[in-house]
C-alpha cells in the first residue's frame, strides 16, 4: 500500500505529535508515504470566500497525486472533507470540471481525470488495511485504558462525498479501531457532535461553549482521555483546555491524544517514539497506568 | 434580534434566486419549516443567535441585506448534521456556504475570512512554518515545509479567480 500522504496546515505547527506518530505507525504497518511539497492548502478556508475558487485548489492538490498515480492518505478531517467533496463534485458534474481542467492547464499545466482517491488514514486502516490485519500487530495490549472516541463530522458526513463505510450519525469504525488497541472504547454524552473549531474564528465564546459540551461529557464517563482523528479537533480540546477552564470556572486535566498515538503504545512504541512530549495536558496518569513513568 | 415589523417594500423577493443559483442553494425553496436543522444544531444548542430555520425564512422573505449583513450564515460550524436530517433534501450546510458566497460579493465578507485568505496568499496555507518549525520538524526526523513554492501557486489562484482585491492593503 503507497500513499501521497497530506498533511494541511494545522499539523506542522499544532499537531506535530500526530504526524510523528502517524508516520512511525504507519511505516511499521507497511504502508509507504510519499511527500509532495507542492501540496497547498487543502481548499477548506477558500469554500466560504468563493465555492470555484476552492475547487480550483483543492483540483490541483488531487491532480498533483494524480499524476503520480497516488491514492491520498489525509490526516485532518477537514481537508479530507474538502477534497471528497470537491472530488464528487467534480466527477458528477462534467461541465465543471472541463471549466476547472482549462483553468488547471492553463495556469499549472495539470489535468484532473477524476482517478485518485481520499481517505482519511483511521478510514484506510479500518477499511482497507482492516482490524483482522491490524491486531497481528499489538504487542501491548492497552486494557488499563478507558477512552473517549471523538470522531469529528467530517470523519464520516456528509454522506454525499464518502458514501456510507459508517453510519454518518452513529459511527463506529473508530470505536472498533480503538478496540483492537485493547482499549475500551466508552460511551459519553455529545459523542456525535462538533468540536466547536468552524467557529472559532468567528465567535470565540460560542465555540468553546460547544468544546465544553464535549469535555463535560468525557470527563463525566471516566475516561482517560479523547482520542482524536483530528488537529483542529484537538487544538478545540487540547489546545483550548485551559482557556475553557478558565472561562468557565472548571478543571478538566483531560488528555487528548491521537489515534496514531494510541495505536502506537499498543503496537510497542515507547511514548517518546510517539510525540507524547509534544501533548500539551501531559497525559502523565495515562501513561502510567501504563507502566510508562519518568 | 429586532422585533420590528418586516416591511415588505424592504424585501428582494429575488434573493432567493440568486441563492438556488449557487452551488449548493439549488434546494432551498423546498424548506417547510419543519426546525429539524435547529433542533440538530450543536451551535444553536449554546448560542441561540445562530438559528438555520430562521436564516432560511428570512432568505425566502427576501431579506437580503438583514441575512448578508449579520453575522448568521458564519455561525455555521459545518457539521453537517442538519444537512443529513433535512427531510426536504435541503443541503443546509452547503446552503450556508452559498450565502457566504455572495455575502463575499456584496462586500459583507466576514473578517476572519479575509484574514485567512491574506495567509493562503503569503503562504499557501493559513499556518506559518518558521525556520523554528523546520528544525523542529528535523529533529523529529520530518520532511521540511518549504512554503515559497506553496504561496506562488496560491498567488495564482487567488488572482486568477479575483480573490486578490479583498485582500488586505498594505498598511491596514
Amino acid at each position: 500500500m503507497k500513499y501521497a500522504i497530506f498533511i494541511g496546515c494545522t499539523i506542522p505547527v499544532r499537531g506535530l505529535n500526530y504526524e510523528i506518530s502517524a508516520r512511525k505507525v504507519l511505516s511499521s504497518l507497511g504502508i509507504e508515504l510519499v511527500d509532495i511539497p507542492e501540496f497547498t492548502c487543502c481548499g477548506f478556508p477558500l469554500k466560504s470566500i468563493s465555492h470555484e475558487a476552492s475547487i480550483l485548489m483543492t483540483a490541483r492538490n488531487l491532480a498533483l497525486a494524480e499524476a503520480k498515480g497516488l491514492p491520498i492518505l489525509t490526516l485532518c478531517n477537514a481537508c479530507t472533507v474538502t477534497m471528497a467533496e470537491a472530488k464528487h463534485e467534480l466527477d458528477h458534474n462534467p461541465e465543471l470540471k472541463e471549466r476547472i481542467n482549462s483553468k488547471l492547464e492553463n495556469l499549472f499545466g495539470l489535468r484532473y481525470e477524476g482517478k485518485v482517491q481520499v481517505k482519511h488514514f483511521a478510514r484506510i486502516l479500518y477499511e482497507d488495511f482492516g482490524l483482522d490485519n491490524l491486531k497481528n500487530f499489538i504487542k501491548r495490549p492497552l486494557h488499563e485504558l478507558r477512552v473517549a472516541p471523538h470522531y469529528g463530522c467530517h470523519f464520516v458526513r456528509p454522506k454525499e462525498a464518502y458514501g456510507e463505510f459508517d453510519d454518518p450519525e452513529d459511527p463506529k469504525s473508530l470505536d472498533e479501531l480503538v478496540r483492537v488497541t485493547g482499549a475500551e472504547p466508552i460511551p459519553h454524552r455529545h459523542k456525535h457532535y462538533c468540536c466547536g473549531g468552524g467557529v472559532l474564528g468567528v465567535r470565540e465564546q460560542t465555540a468553546y461553549s460547544m468544546a465544553k459540551k464535549k469535555l463535560d461529557g468525557a470527563k463525566e464517563a471516566g475516561a482517560d482521555a479523547i482520542i482524536s482523528i483530528c488537529p483542529f479537533c484537538s487544538v478545540m480540546f487540547e489546545g483550548n483546555q485551559k482557556k475553557i477552564e478558565k472561562t468557565f470556572n472548571v478543571k478538566y486535566k483531560l488528555p487528548v491524544i491521537y489515534y496514531s498515538q494510541l495505536l502506537g503504545l499498543a503496537m510497542g512504541f515507547t511514548p517518546d517514539e510517539l510525540g507524547f512530549s509534544l501533548n500539551r495536558v501531559k497525559p502523565k496518569a495515562l501513561l502510567a497506568k501504563l507502566g510508562f513513568s519518568k | 434580534m429586532s422585533k420590528e415589523i418586516i416591511k415588505v417594500s424592504e424585501l428582494d423577493p429575488k434573493f432567493k434566486y440568486e441563492i438556488m443559483k449557487e452551488p449548493g442553494g439549488e434546494m432551498i425553496t423546498a424548506c417547510f419549516a419543519c426546525g429539524t436543522c435547529t433542533a440538530s444544531c450543536p451551535v444553536t444548542l449554546v448560542d441561540a443567535f445562530y438559528n438555520p430555520r430562521r436564516i432560511i425564512r428570512m432568505a425566502l422573505y427576501g431579506m437580503k441585506e438583514a441575512v448578508l449583513k449579520e453575522e448568521f450564515v458564519w455561525l455555521c460550524s459545518g457539521c453537517y448534521l442538519c444537512q443529513q436530517r433535512c427531510p426536504q433534501g435541503v443541503k443546509i450546510t452547503d446552503l450556508m456556504t452559498a450565502i457566504r458566497n455572495i455575502a463575499v460579493r456584496e462586500g459583507f465578507i466576514h473578517p476572519s475570512f479575509t484574514a485567512q485568505l491574506d495567509f493562503i496568499y503569503k503562504l499557501g496555507n493559513i499556518y506559518e512554518v518558521t525556520e523554528f518549525d523546520n528544525k523542529k520538524r528535523q529533529k523529529y526526523g520530518l520532511p521540511p515545509i518549504e512554503q515559497s513554492t506553496t504561496a506562488e501557486i496560491a498567488q495564482k489562484i487567488i488572482e486568477a479567480e479575483g480573490l486578490d482585491k479583498l485582500l488586505k492593503k498594505e498598511g491596514e
